[in-house]
């Protein structure tokens, strides 16, 4: 047998996402923005979506998301995406519009946007990578920094007495009436990026189908801003992250 | 069609314009002395009738951000606000501006600084036409006078936003946007169609990217040598605006021995107290800046040259009198200032008290 006898349409079971495009990714290694944005490219293309999407990306490690996939993208003011999304959605009704967005934007700067977009019930799905901390401006606290971890501003801990505590918005976010789906995520092993991925397919399609607003939480890993290998990173995402942020659905109305 | 003369306040003819124009959507924040911009359009209605979206947003950070979003798909976007909501939109303005988008943003402005009053005031004048956020950029900044010029503006502002992808300003005085007069609204034309957008907006973000290659709307580049580029197409678009879009009224400007320079709805106090200068013999002229950037530097210049004495009238402390002052070339020009400040609208015998300050010298 011959190379070219195994390379055959039947034999392929891999094969990298059409829409995500050549261009060198400036993720460090490990990061799981990578990931996320592999399965949002996956799921556009095998929605047939190419040709019917919006994105908002983020300020943060994500604000390059329009380098890598494929679709039109708007790149929104820190926090601002979901008021962003709101028009792009109201004006082009028949769109997916989904936003990317960090820990920081989503749930510190942009928390007013985050809340009411939700809450007016716009049909648009928000991607929210809630890796603990601001990677982009070099390890800060962010609002679900869990306590007692240290970050560049709280280089001795979290302290819930200075800072405040975690804030699970997710959970905030099912008690709005305009979110039809709300579900927590994450991608450190294949079994769980596969669930990441279907969730991510519900989400759009709620955009798609008018339903509501969807939120989309992935537990993401930093590890240059955790000071970890990628392999740590995922153990520490696992033992630490997963009790104040549990897996699973938080509300779901469209079965 | 009838011209039909109605009777309304400014901002409900901006409202009226609006939807007559066009015009895909609106997001804002209710604050004095605007907040019919917003209530007419929800009386109105318009998503019935010509589809347009009109939305009450959390605060004017997120109408701003909409507009942002709105615009960056090529649609016919608008806020309104009044100066501390305008304050609260900056960044987002100057994301526009960075992302050459065409928007209209309208200033129904009140007495400052801070929480101030509610009452009429020009006072933001530095922050309209200086861009008003971060960065080097500038708006096109429209200055009514009337509730005419309130409606006519919203076509204005968007023709020319879209003309060359800039956003544009109206910056009216809160006289302006509440007192009542005769207006006759534009003939309604029809929004766009997607086809339409697609035409005149290529690099618009709409999601229907069949056929071309994905549009990407951004202020990002991290490339010092780009980010100069960039810029430097920003400038050549501000000095080609500053050629062809100066707009002003001169009023007796040709006999005139002193000349007042004043915009929005000062000017028209101004023009009674030069009607009675007149009366008494004195030869007044007016200059009214209606794009107050791009400034009249070369209108104003002219008619400096046989002047005795330049007064210029603001509800300020004196801002547009830098301009004016940069305009005239002669340093011995006499120019003043009067203005009042906190919400206080002048009559005209205060504005012909300065003038007689002006004329004995002092
Ligand atoms: C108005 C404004 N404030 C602050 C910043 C600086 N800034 C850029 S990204 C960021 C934090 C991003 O953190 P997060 O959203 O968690 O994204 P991550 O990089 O972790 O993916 C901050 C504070 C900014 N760009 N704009
Ligand atoms: S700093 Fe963190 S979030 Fe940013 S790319 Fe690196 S690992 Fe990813
Ligand atoms: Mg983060």
């Amino acid at each position: 047998m011959e190379t070219k006898d195994i390379i055959t349409p039947e034999n392929k079971v891999y094969s990298a996402p059409r829409l995500l495009n050549d261009s060198t990714m400036h993720y460090c290694p490990g990061c799981s923005h990578g990931v996320v944005h592999k399965l949002v490219a996956e799921v556009i293309d095998e929605m047939g979506l190419e040709h019917n999407a919006i994105g908002i990306a983020p300020v943060g490690c994500a604000v390059f998301a329009y380098k890598y996939i494929d679709v039109d993208w708007i790149e929104a003011a820190h926090g601002r995406a979901p008021a962003l999304a709101t028009a792009a959605k109201r004006l082009n009704p028949d769109r997916l519009v989904f936003t990317y967005q960090g820990d920081g934007d989503f749930a510190a700067i942009g928390t007013a946007e985050s809340i009411h977009a939700a809450n007016r019930g716009e049909n648009i799905a928000i991607i929210f990578i809630n890796n603990g901390i601001y990677g982009m401006t070099g390890g800060q606290m962010a609002p679900t920094t869990l306590e007692g971890v240290k970050t560049a501003t709280t280089p001795y801990g979290r302290n819930v007495e200075l800072n405040g505590y975690p804030l699970d918005i997710s959970r905030l976010m099912a008690q709005l009436d305009g979110t039809c789906y709300v579900t927590r995520q994450s991608v450190h092993k294949p079994a769980a990026v596969r669930q990441a991925k279907k969730a991510i397919r519900k989400a759009f399609e709620n955009s798609i189908n008018r339903r509501g607003c969807s939120v989309v939480e992935i537990l993401g890993t930093c590890s240059s801003g955790w000071k970890m290998t990628p392999h740590q990173a995922n153990l520490w995402m696992e033992e630490h992250m997963k009790e104040k942020y549990p897996i699973g659905d938080l509300k779901n109305n469209v079965e | 069609m009838s011209k039909e003369v109605r009777l309304m306040k400014g901002n409900e003819a901006i409202a009226h314009a609006a939807i007559l124009y066009g015009v895909d959507g609106y997001f804002g924040y209710p604050i004095t002395p605007q907040s019919e911009v917003l209530e007419t359009l929800e009386a109105e209605m318009p998503w019935n009738t010509t589809g347009m979206v009109v939305l009450q947003a959390e605060s004017e950070v997120a109408s701003i951000n909409m507009v942002y979003g709105g615009a960056a798909t090529g649609k016919a976007v608008m806020t309104s606000s009044s100066s501390p909501g305008i304050s609260l939109m900056q960044e987002g303005i100057s994301y526009l501006a960075a992302s050459e988008l065409p928007a209209l943003i309208v200033n129904v402005m009140r007495g400052g600084p801070g929480l101030g009053t509610i009452h009429p005031s020009q006072s933001d004048y530095f922050q309209a036409t200086r861009g008003g956020g971060h960065g080097d950029y500038h708006l096109i900044v429209l200055a009514p006078a009337s509730v005419q010029e309130m409606a006519d503006f919203v076509a204005l502002g968007f023709d020319l936003a879209f003309k060359y992808r800039t956003p544009s300003m109206i910056l009216a005085d809160g006289v302006v946007g509440q007192m009542m007069e005769k207006v006759v609204l534009p003939e309604p034309r029809p929004r766009r169609t997607e086809q339409q957008i697609a035409e005149q907006c290529p690099w618009a973000a709409t999601g229907h990217s069949a056929g071309r290659k994905p549009n990407v709307v951004t202020s990002l580049e991290l490339d010092s040598a780009l980010m100069e580029k960039n810029n430097e197409r920003f400038q050549e678009t501000y000095r080609l605006i500053e050629r062809n879009e100066v707009r002003y009224e001169a009023y007796h400007t040709d006999d005139a021995e002193y000349l007042i320079v004043a915009f929005g709805s000062i000017a028209r106090i101004c023009l009674k107290a030069i009607e009675d200068a007149r009366e008494k013999g004195v030869k007044v002229g007016l200059i009214r800046p209606i794009t107050l950037w791009p400034f009249p530097y070369d209108a104003i210049r002219e008619a400096s040259k046989h002047v005795k004495g330049i007064l210029v009238v603001e509800l300020n402390a004196g801002q547009m009198i830098e301009d004016v002052r940069l305009a005239v070339a002669d340093p011995n020009m006499k120019i003043r200032h009067f203005g009042r400040m906190g919400g206080i609208v002048p009559n005209p015998s205060e504005i012909t008290t300065a003038l007689n300050l002006i004329m004995t010298n002092e």
